[in-house]
C-alpha cells in the first residue's frame, strides 16, 4: 500500500515452497499483494506488507502457508491480555 | 460476459413469473375520491402478516420454490439516511437485511451470483454497482457486519456460504456452479472446501464493489489494482464519526471527574478553581482525543513513524507551542497538560490500528509492549503534576 506501511519484520507468515503446487490462489486473495507466482511456485515478494489476515493460508489447498491470523487491533489485544488468551483472535471492530 | 446485460426480453427463467411491485400497486389503487380527498394507496397485496415489504424491493420471482426478491439498483432517501446513521455509529448494530437470495435486473440460469454480507450498507453498495446487469445476490448471515470484519470474526465463513447455497436452492436457479465472493471475504472462506462440500467454485471478485461491473465485463479477471486494498483519505474520514461516537459513549464520565479533581486546592476545595482548571484539563484531554482520533487518522501517511502510538505522540507534541501560547500557564501546569494530551493522543492513535486494513496483530502487539508503559507513565505523571500544581508555585 502506497505511503502506508506498518512495522517491519514481525509478520508470522511462512511459506513451504516444497508443498506449493502453484495454484496461485494465494496470489489472488492477498489484499497486499504479498505473493507472486514465479516458475510455477508461490514466492513472498513483500512479506513486510502482510497484515496477517490469514486469507492466503485458509485458501491454500495444500497447507503450504502458515500464518498466525488475527486482527491488528490494540483494544482487542488489551482485552486479551486482561482476560486471558481464550478470546478468539478475530473479534474486533 | 454473455447474459449479464439487463433486459426482460432475454430472460430465461426456467419457470415461474416476475411480479413487479409497481404494477401491482397501480392496479390496486382506488379510483374513487372519498370524503377528505383521495385516500392513500391500498396496502400492497404482496405484504404478508408479520413481514415487512422492504422499500428496496422492486419485484418478486414467484414460482414453486421460495420467492426471490428482485431489488432496486438506485438508493433512495431512506437508504441514504440509514447509511448516514450507520456511519455516525447510531443504530449500526440493527442495520441488517434478511439473508438469502436476491436479484437485480432479471437474473436467469446463466446469471452470475454475487455473494455479500447482510450489513445493509454493504448490500446497498453492491446493488447500486450492479445497475443495468442481471445478477443473483446471495446474502450471507454475518450478523449485520461488513464482509471484511465478518471474515475476521468467521461469520462470513465456509460453513455459512455452503449452508446458504443449499438453503436457497441455488443449484436449481443457475446452470453454472460459480459464486463470486468479495476478495476481502477470503480470510473467512476456504475456496477449495466450498467446492468440495457443495460443488460451487468460488471466484474471488474485486476488493471493492465499485469494480464489480468492470470485473464482470472483463471475464471475471481482476486487475492488480482491483485486488489491492486501499486506505485513502476519504476511507479514513468515513471511520472517524463511528470511532468518536463509540468511544465518547464509553468515556464521557471522565470529564465531570476532571472538574472535580481540579477543584482541590490549598483551601481544601474551591468550586471556582475547579471550574477554571477543570476547563483547562478537560480541553487538554479533549485535544488529546482530537489529535489521536481525528488528526492522526486523517494525516496518517504524512506523520513520521510507523508505530501509531509514535505518530500520535509526535503530532500532539507538535502542537505544544500553540497550547502554551493559548493557555498561558505556569511551567508545572503546562508540563502536566502536555503530558496528558500527548499520552491520550498516543493511546487513541494506537487504538486506530483496529480500523485500518494494514496493521498486523504481530506488529500491534510489538508496538503496544513498548508504548503502553510509556503512555501510562506519562499520563500518571501528568495527573500528579496537575494535582500538585495548586500547592506549589512553579
Ligand atoms: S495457494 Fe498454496 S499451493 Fe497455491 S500457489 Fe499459493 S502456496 Fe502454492
Ligand atoms: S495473511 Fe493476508 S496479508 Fe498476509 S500474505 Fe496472507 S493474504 Fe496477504
Amino acid at each position: 500500500m502506497k505511503g502506508l506501511r506498518y512495522i517491519e519484520n514481525v509478520a508470522s507468515l511462512t511459506l513451504d515452497k516444497d508443498r506449493c503446487v502453484g495454484c496461485s490462489t494465494c496470489v489472488t486473495v492477498c489484499p497486499h499483494r504479498v505473493f507472486q507466482l514465479q516458475e510455477s511456485k508461490a514466492v513472498m515478494v513483500d512479506k513486510n506488507g502482510c497484515m496477517e489476515c490469514g486469507a492466503c493460508a485458509v485458501n491454500c489447498p495444500v497447507d503450504a502457508i502458515r500464518v498466525d491470523p488475527g486482527v491488528g487491533c490494540a483494544s482487542l489485544i488489551i482485552n486479551r491480555w486482561l482476560k486471558g488468551k481464550n478470546l478468539p483472535s478475530g473479534s474486533c471492530c | 460476459m454473455a447474459g449479464t446485460k439487463s433486459g426482460r426480453e432475454e430472460k430465461d427463467f426456467s419457470e415461474g413469473s416476475v411480479i413487479e411491485l409497481a404494477e401491482v400497486q397501480t392496479a390496486a389503487a382506488p379510483q374513487e375520491v372519498c370524503c377528505g380527498g383521495a385516500p392513500p394507496p391500498k396496502t400492497n397485496p404482496l405484504e404478508r402478516p408479520g413481514y415487512t415489504l422492504k422499500p428496496f424491493v422492486r419485484a418478486f420471482i414467484k414460482d414453486s420454490r421460495s420467492d426471490v426478491a428482485l431489488v432496486k439498483t438506485e438508493l433512495d432517501f431512506s437508504d441514504h439516511i440509514g447509511a448516514l446513521l450507520a456511519r455516525l455509529g447510531i443504530n449500526r448494530d440493527e442495520y441488517r437485511i434478511a439473508p438469502g437470495l436476491y436479484g437485480v435486473g432479471y437474473p436467469g440460469q446463466g446469471s452470475p451470483v454475487i455473494v455479500t454480507a447482510n450489513y445493509k450498507l454493504t448490500f446497498d453498495f453492491v446493488r447500486r454497482e450492479l445497475a443495468g446487469l442481471d445478477c443473483w445476490i446471495l446474502v450471507l448471515d454475518t450478523c449485520g457486519i461488513n464482509v471484511w470484519c465478518a471474515a475476521g470474526k468467521r461469520t462470513f465463513s465456509t460453513e455459512e456460504i455452503v449452508y446458504r447455497i443449499k438453503e436457497t436452492g441455488l443449484s436449481e436457479r443457475v446452470n453454472h456452479r460459480r459464486v463470486i465472493v468479495p476478495q476481502l471475504g477470503a480470510s473467512g472462506i476456504a475456496a477449495h472446501e466450498v467446492r468440495k462440500r457443495c460443488g460451487f467454485r468460488v471466484v474471488y471478485g474485486p476488493v471493492k464493489a465499485v469494480a464489480l461491473k468492470a470485473f464482470l465485463e472483463n471475464d471475471m479477471q481482476a486487475t492488480e489494482k482491483m485486488r489491492t486494498v486501499t486506505f485513502t483519505f476519504g476511507e479514513r474520514f468515513e471511520l472517524i464519526p463511528v470511532e468518536f461516537y463509540l468511544f465518547g459513549r464509553k468515556v464521557w464520565w471522565i470529564f465531570p471527574l476532571l472538574f472535580i479533581i481540579s477543584g482541590f486546592s490549598p483551601d481544601i476545595f474551591s468550586p471556582l478553581q475547579g471550574w477554571q482548571r477543570g476547563i483547562l484539563v478537560s480541553s487538554a484531554a479533549l485535544w488529546g482525543g482530537v489529535c489521536g482520533m481525528l488528526i492522526v487518522p486523517l494525516l496518517l501517511p504524512w506523520i513520521p513513524g510507523r508505530a501509531f502510538s509514535l505518530k500520535g505522540a509526535l503530532l500532539a507534541m507538535a502542537t505544544t507551542p500553540a497550547f502554551v501560547l493559548v493557555a498561558d500557564l505556569q511551567v508545572l501546569e503546562t508540563t502536566a497538560l502536555v503530558l496528558v494530551f500527548t499520552s491520550i493522543s498516543s493511546h487513541l492513535a494506537m487504538n486506530f490500528t483496529g480500523s485500518t486494513p494494514y496493521t498486523s496483530p504481530s506488529g500491534v502487539e510489538k508496538e503496544m509492549k513498548r508504548a503502553l508503559p510509556l503512555q501510562g507513565l506519562a499520563l500518571a505523571a501528568g495527573i500528579v503534576m496537575w494535582l500538585a500544581a495548586p500547592f506549589v508555585n512553579i
